[in-house]
C-alpha cells in the first residue's frame, strides 16, 4: 500500500478564497510597511489549509505574488519547515512523537498501534487518502507521554489501546476525546495535587462533568 | 519546598478560568498602571534586583538584557519578541502558560514593552501549538477590548500592540537570531553575533527577546516587590521555576517549585518517586535534551538551580527533568538524541551539519556495540571539534549528551562493544 511513487497532481493555479483573502489582509497588517515578506508563514500555512493540508507549487507562487517576494525566498520557506506538506497526504495526519521522554514511556507501543490500525508503515499514506502517518521530534507535552498529534489536535498520556480507539474513532467520522486519555485535565500529578491544592474541589468539579 | 502563597502561576494546571475575569481574580492586572508609573530605570533596576534570569534556558539576568536596549527611541522603533517556540524535549512549561494562564503573559509583555521603549510584541509560537495559540490569542482579544493593551494600555499613555505568529516546525527557531529571520519571513538561520539584537534585531531595530516564562513572573515580581522574589531559591539563583519531570516517575507533572530545590526532593515530591523506587534510578537528564546527564550517585545531592547543576558538569536548561530507570539503555537514549540534534540542525555551519550526522551514525554503533573502544576517544574528540565552533548553540547542545554519556557511563560502551566482539567469536 505504498503512495511514495503514487502520483498527485500539482495544480496550474491557486487563488485565495474570498474569506481567506480577507485573513491574508489582516495577517499583512500585523507586520511593518515595507517587511510584509513577514507573512510569508502565515499565509503558507492559509494555502495549505485551504488546499486539503497540503502546499501545491502555484499556491507558493501565488504567495510570493502577494508578498512580491521572488518565487526562490518562498520555496526555501516552505521546504526549511517541516509542517509545509509538499505533498498531497492524508486528511488525518497522524503524528507520534518519539523522542526521548515519548520514548522512555512507550512511543513504540503507539507506533505499533498506528501501523497496526491503518495498515501502513510511517510515512505512508492510506488507499482511501485518510491518514498519513509520521515520526515527529518533541511535541512539547512530556510530561503527558507518549502523544501523538493528528493535524491541531494533541492526544497524550496514549497507550497501545487508546491509540487504536482514537483511529477507529476517526475512522468511522466521529470525534475522538483530545489531551489526556486517562483523565487528567492537564499536566498535574495524576493522583492529586501536590500543589495548588486549594484547587482540589476544581478538580474534583472538572473530573465529575467529564 | 514553596508554599502556596509564594505560587506565581496560580492556574498552571488550568483548574480554573483562564480568562480575563479569572485572572483579574487571581490578582493578575492589578496596579498595573502603578507598575508603569514607576518609569522605565526603575523596572529595570527592581527586576535586576530581583535576580530573575531567562527561564529559556541560558539564564541571562533578564533585567541586564533590558538594560542594554538603547535608552531613547530613535529613529527605529523598539521591539519585544516573545519566545514561544517550546521544542527542548522535555519541555512542556510554556505550553501551560499559554493555555491556562495567558494573561500574565500579555501583563509581563506590556511592562517589558514599556521598560525597553517598545510598542509592539511579536509573540512567536511553534507551529504544533495551534491549540495554544487559539487560547492566547482568545486572551489577547479580551486584553484589548478592556483597554489593558492597545493605543492606551491600561490607562497610562503607553500604546502597546501584541501580535502572534505562528512557526512550522524547525526547533532551531528557537534561538533568538533565528528566531528574528524566521519572523521576517526567511529560513531560521541563526545570526552572527555582534551586532546583539539589542542593537540590530527585528526589521534591523533595537529587540529583546524573552522567554514566555521569564516574562509571565515579571508582573508577580513587582507587585510582591524585587526583594520577595529574591528571598526564594538561593543567591543568583533567585525565585521559582516551572519544571517538567517526565520519564520514569509515578507521576509526570509540570510543578512550580523553589530554585534550589534537591533534585530528589523535586522527584519525590510532587513525581511520585522514581518507578520502582530510587533504587531504581539509573540517570537524569535535569534540563532538557541539550544538558548532560547525571548518575544516580549525584542525583542523591544535587540541587536544582543553574548554578549547583552547573557545578556538576550538567545544567539547569529549561528546567525538564527527563527520569531514566536501570532498565533504560541509556546509550540508546543518548542515540535518540543524537537523531534529534542531527535532525534539527539548520545547515548553515559545516561542523554542525556534517558533525551531527556523523555522531549520530557513530552513536548508532556504540548502540549495538559495532564500534571499536579506541572510537569512543574518536567520538569525544570531534565532538570537542564541533562544540564552540559553530555560529551558534545547537553544534554544542548536539556535543554535550554525548559528552556527559562518555563521562559517566563509559564502562556500558566499552561492555557493549566487547559483548558483540564475544558473540562473533562464539558464532564464529
Amino acid at each position: 500500500m505504498t503512495n511514495s511513487t503514487r502520483t498527485f497532481k500539482q495544480p496550474d493555479s491557486f487563488e485565495f478564497s474570498t474569506d481567506n483573502a480577507a485573513r491574508v489582509e489582516t495577517i499583512i497588517a500585523k507586520y511593518p510597511d515595507g517587511w510584509q515578506a513577514s507573512a510569508v508563514m502565515p499565509l503558507l500555512d492559509l494555502a495549505q489549509r485551504q488546499y486539503d493540508g497540503w502546499l501545491p507549487r502555484a499556491a507558493m507562487d501565488h504567495v510570493a505574488d502577494i508578498l512580491e517576494m521572488p518565487p526562490i525566498r518562498v520555496y526555501e520557506v516552505a521546504t526549511f519547515y517541516t509542517m509545509y506538506n509538499l505533498k498531497h497526504i492524508g486528511q488525518h495526519h497522524v503524528q507520534v512523537c518519539t523522542n526521548l521522554p515519548c520514548w522512555l514511556n512507550g512511543s513504540e507501543g503507539v507506533i505499533g498501534a498506528c501501523k497496526k490500525s491503518l495498515g501502513i508503515i510511517v510515512g505512508e499514506t492510506t488507499e482511501d487518502w485518510m491518514f498519513t502517518l509520521s515520526e515527529v521530534e518533541c511535541l512539547g507535552a512530556c510530561v503527558n507521554a507518549p502523544m501523538m498529534q493528528i493535524n491541531d489536535d494533541t492526544y497524550q498520556d496514549l497507550d497501545s489501546v487508546t491509540t487504536e480507539t482514537i483511529l477507529e474513532d476517526l475512522k468511522a467520522g466521529r470525534k475522538p476525546k483530545t489531551g489526556s486519555q486517562t483523565g487528567r485535565h492537564s499536566c498535574e500529578p495524576i493522583s492529586g495535587l501536590t500543589s495548588l491544592t486549594h484547587q482540589a474541589n476544581l478538580k474534583s468539579q472538572i473530573e465529575g462533568e467529564s | 519546598m514553596l508554599e502556596d502563597k509564594d505560587r506565581i502561576f496560580t492556574n498552571i494546571y488550568g483548574l480554573d478560568d483562564p480568562g480575563l475575569a479569572g485572572a483579574k481574580n487571581r490578582g493578575d492586572w492589578n496596579t498595573t498602571k502603578k507598575i508603569l508609573t514607576l518609569g522605565r530605570e526603575e523596572i529595570i533596576e527592581q527586576i535586576k534586583a530581583s535576580g530573575l534570569r531567562g527561564r529559556g534556558g541560558a539564564g541571562f539576568s533578564t533585567g541586564m538584557k533590558w538594560s542594554f536596549m538603547p535608552k531613547d527611541v530613535g529613529e527605529r522603533p523598539h521591539y519585544l519578541v516573545i519566545n514561544g517556540d517550546e521544542g527542548e524535549p522535555g519541555t512542556c512549561k510554556d505550553r501551560e502558560i499559554l493555555r491556562s494562564d495567558p494573561h500574565k503573559l500579555l501583563e509581563g509583555a506590556l511592562i517589558a514593552s514599556f521598560a525597553i521603549g517598545a510598542n509592539t510584541a511579536y509573540c512567536y509560537i511553534r507551529g504544533e501549538f495551534y491549540r495554544e495559540a487559539e487560547a492566547l490569542q482568545r486572551a489577547v482579544d479580551e486584553a484589548y477590548e478592556a483597554g489593558l493593551i492597545g493605543p492606551d494600555a491600561c490607562g497610562s499613555g503607553h500604546p502597546f500592540d501584541f501580535y502572534i505568529h505562528l512557526g512550522a516546525g524547525a526547533y532551531i527557531c528557537g534561538e533568538e537570531s533565528a528566531l528574528i529571520e524566521s519572523l521576517e519571513g526567511k529560513k531560521g538561520q541563526p545570526r552572527l553575533k555582534p551586532p546583539f539584537p539589542a542593537n540590530v534585531g527585528l526589521y534591523g531595530c533595537p529587540t529583546t527577546v524573552n522567554n514566555v516564562e521569564s516574562l509571565a513572573v515579571v508582573p508577580e515580581i513587582l507587585r510582591r516587590g524585587s526583594q520577595w522574589f529574591a528571598d526564594l531559591g538561593k543567591p543568583h539563583n533567585t525565585g521559582t521555576k516551572l519544571f517538567s519531570i517526565s520519564g520514569h516517575v509515578n507521576q509526570p507533572c509540570t510543578v512550580e517549585e523553589e530554585l534550589g530545590i534537591p533534585l530528589k526532593e523535586l522527584i519525590n515530591t510532587h513525581a511520585g518517586g522514581v518507578r520502582g523506587g530510587w533504587d531504581n534510578l539509573q540517570a537524569v537528564i535535569p534540563g532538557g535534551a541539550s544538558v548532560p546527564l547525571l548518575t544516580k550517585s549525584i542525583c542523591e545531592t544535587v540541587h536544582m538551580d543553574f548554578d549547583s547543576l552547573k557545578e556538576v558538569q550538567s545544567g539547569l536548561g529549561t528546567g525538564a527533568v527527563i527520569v531514566m530507570d536501570s532498565m533504560t539503555d541509556v546509550i540508546r537514549a543518548i542515540t535518540r538524541l543524537s537523531a534529534f540534534y542531527k535532525h534539527e540542525s539548520c545547515g548553515q555551519c559545516t561542523p554542525c551539519r556534517e558533525g551531527t550526522g556523523w555522531m549520530w551514525r557513530m552513536m548508532e554503533r556504540m548502540s549495538s556495540g559495532e564500534a571499536d573502544v579506541e572510537q569512543i576517544d574518536l567520538l569525544e574528540e570531534v565532538s570537542r571539534q564541533i562544540e564552540g565552533h559553530t555560529i551558534c548553540a545547537l553544534g554544542d547542545a548536539a556535543a554535550w549528551p554525548i559528552q556527559g554519556l562518555i563521562r559517566h557511563f563509559r564502562p556500558e560502551i566499552e561492555h557493549r562493544i566487547a559483548d558483540r566482539k564475544a558473540r562473533i567469536i562464539k558464532a564464529a
